[in-house]
């Protein structure tokens, strides 16, 4: 094996590991700012791996949306949620996780079924683009995938404002979860600005 | 297109003939350009440290750090050695894994962006084809960092800067990467040694500035906010919030806040200088004069020159921009935060929107000046 050859392998044996640990550690840990903190982990791990595959475009954008937008979002969601309430503890627990549990390894062996069958074309290696591969996804964005891109752009929009009517309580009169009115205390807070007012 | 010095090659080539594999010369170089900008950013850091004080001093009719050294140049490696030996104290009620974690969080993305600041042609650590998306990723990680330490801190003003911070850097990354988006529409490459070589065509006359005049001023100001600085540094607003997420921390880790701080006003005034001040191009263009001159443009000797003359290009328009940034921290008062979230999404937004829209339609219009 030629140096280059066993870098790549020790880069993909550790960022293999990174994914895994990390992705155990988002759904396993108790602290919901661990499991944040770790996802965006998981997230730099995938783009290192998109790295190793020569899709350096694809890793960039994979940082930048999905660490930079989400994950901080994610963690803002977390942090800006301050009402107090006691959790009680969940009934049937121990059958939730076994059953959420079965499910999940009956879709991992999924995955790797399909991953075994090897059903599609895998690229020439020594026919791989490289640095022209950002030209191509931009021809192949404004051209053949336009009409999917475009959709994905609406979609995202109707997302943010319906985010935005859920998370203005004094749109809705209703809590939409529970149906009960909504704490009229909010309602009244989210007329008074919290900064003084520009003229 | 000259290709200028290629150190690697001829290194590689020296090394060859010691008899070693490329493979092996290759492993041996990679070290050395990482290690050449790492000790450049660092040393530019002491140098804008000292600048900011002796600027400061001079705006506000004060003499400044004088026994350190002439001049007293000394004084920002007293405050990185204070530094250095200082405790390193983590709260009590503090999350101290993710209190240690988030600094390096912060410095680490910085340091990497380097990767792509090209001194030269040939004189970059890597011409990375995504070249300045590269740079707009890596500097989204940073509010991570700066939500991780908030939070880890425990302490109701860190957590409130932390907020701050990533609101803030979420707020003006757009703008900041519509403005580049302009120029990178503009040369049709991502890299930073493209966008260099197409301001080089005519000297000062080519530089992006004057063609882009609005993407420049936008792009100054999220880089200004980006880096915290006052106007924009409401995230460690002292008034407001002791020292926002950096109120807890002290010794190392508060100095990997301060070099992440330092080392990332040095790239953004770098990568305004490559952006819009025709990187490392002297106002004249070198093939001009050594023409005039009657001298051969390949010639060793001229290339050593051109190369020099490029790095000493790349850092005073780097440094005459670190010192406008100066001078308006020490000039400037503070926006309100919510001043500063209607100036970034009211404001900027629309213009670099609009910008880049013209751009677009000046492309179309105007191949000749506006890149084909």
């Amino acid at each position: 094996m030629s140096i280059a050859v066993t870098t790549q392998f020790i880069c993909f044996a550790v960022l293999s590991l990174v994914i895994i640990v990390g992705a155990l550690g988002v759904v396993l840990l108790e602290n919901i700012v661990y499991s944040a903190f770790l996802l965006g982990g998981v997230f730099m791990s995938v783009a290192g791996l998109y790295l190793l595959l020569n899709a350096s475009f694809v890793a960039a954008a994979q940082v930048l949306v999905y660490v930079g937008a989400i994950n901080v979002l994610i963690l803002f969601a977390i942090m800006l949620v301050n009402k107090k309430e006691d959790l009680k503890p969940m009934k049937y627990l121990n059958s939730r996780r076994l059953i959420s549990t079965t499910i999940c390894i009956t879709l991992l062996s999924l995955l790797i079924r399909v991953d075994l069958s090897k059903v599609w074309k895998i690229a020439n290696p020594n026919l791989s683009i490289g640095e022209e591969s950002t030209v191509r996804i931009g021809e192949h964005l404004f051209s053949d995938y336009l009409l999917p891109f475009e959709v994905a752009s609406v979609l995202l929009l109707m997302a943010m404002i319906g985010a935005i009517v859920l998370a203005r309580r004094d749109v809705l009169t209703k809590d939409i979860s529970t149906g009960l009115p909504v704490d009229q205390e909010l309602i009244e807070k989210s007329d008074k600005p919290l900064l003084i007012k520009k003229n | 297109m000259s290709t200028g010095l290629d150190l690697e090659y001829s290194f590689n080539e020296l090394l060859k003939g010691l008899g070693l594999s490329s493979e092996i010369a290759h492993i041996i170089w990679l070290p050395f350009p990482m290690l050449i900008v790492l000790v450049a950013a660092v040393v530019g850091v002491l140098v804008t440290v000292w600048l900011e004080r002796k600027i400061s001093a001079a705006a506000q009719q004060r003499i400044g750090p004088e026994y350190a050294g002439a001049l007293g140049v000394l004084q920002p490696i007293a405050d990185g050695l204070k530094l250095l030996v200082k405790e390193d104290i983590i709260p009590a009620k503090a999350d101290s894994i993710l209190f240690t974690t988030g600094p390096v969080l912060v410095l680490v993305p910085v340091i990497l962006s380097w990767l792509i600041v090209p001194f030269g042609q040939n004189l970059l650590i890597s011409n990375v084809g995504v070249g300045i998306f590269l740079w707009i990723a890596l500097s989204s990680i940073q509010p991570i960092g700066l939500l991780m330490s908030g939070y880890a801190s425990n302490n109701k003003y860190s957590l409130l800067g932390g907020l701050r911070a990533a609101a803030q850097s979420i707020s003006y990354e757009i703008p900041l990467a519509l403005s580049v988006l302009a120029i990178v529409m503009m040369t049709n490459s991502l890299s930073t040694v493209d966008i260099v070589n197409q301001q080089s065509g005519a000297g000062i006359l080519s530089w992006n500035i004057w063609r882009q005049p609005v993407g420049f001023i936008v792009f100054w100001i999220c880089a200004l906010a980006e880096c915290e600085r006052l106007p924009f540094d409401l995230p460690e607003a002292e008034e407001e919030l002791v020292a926002g997420y950096q109120t807890e921390y002290a010794g190392m880790k508060f100095a990997l806040f301060y070099l992440g701080s330092y080392i990332n006003l040095i790239l953004s005034a770098l990568l305004v200088s490559v952006l819009y001040l025709g990187g490392w191009g002297f106002p004249i263009p070198v093939e001009t004069i050594a023409n005039i001159l009657n001298i051969p443009i390949n010639s060793s000797f001229i290339q050593v020159i051109t190369a020099t003359l490029g790095i000493v290009m790349t850092i005073l328009k780097a440094y005459l921009l670190v010192f406008i940034a100066i001078l308006l921290r020490w000039t400037t008062p503070r926006v309100r935060i919510d001043q500063l979230l209607d100036l970034g999404w009211k404001f900027l937004l629309p213009i670099s929107l609009a910008n880049l829209l013209l751009t677009a339609g000046l492309k179309l219009a105007l191949p000749r000046f506006f890149g084909g």
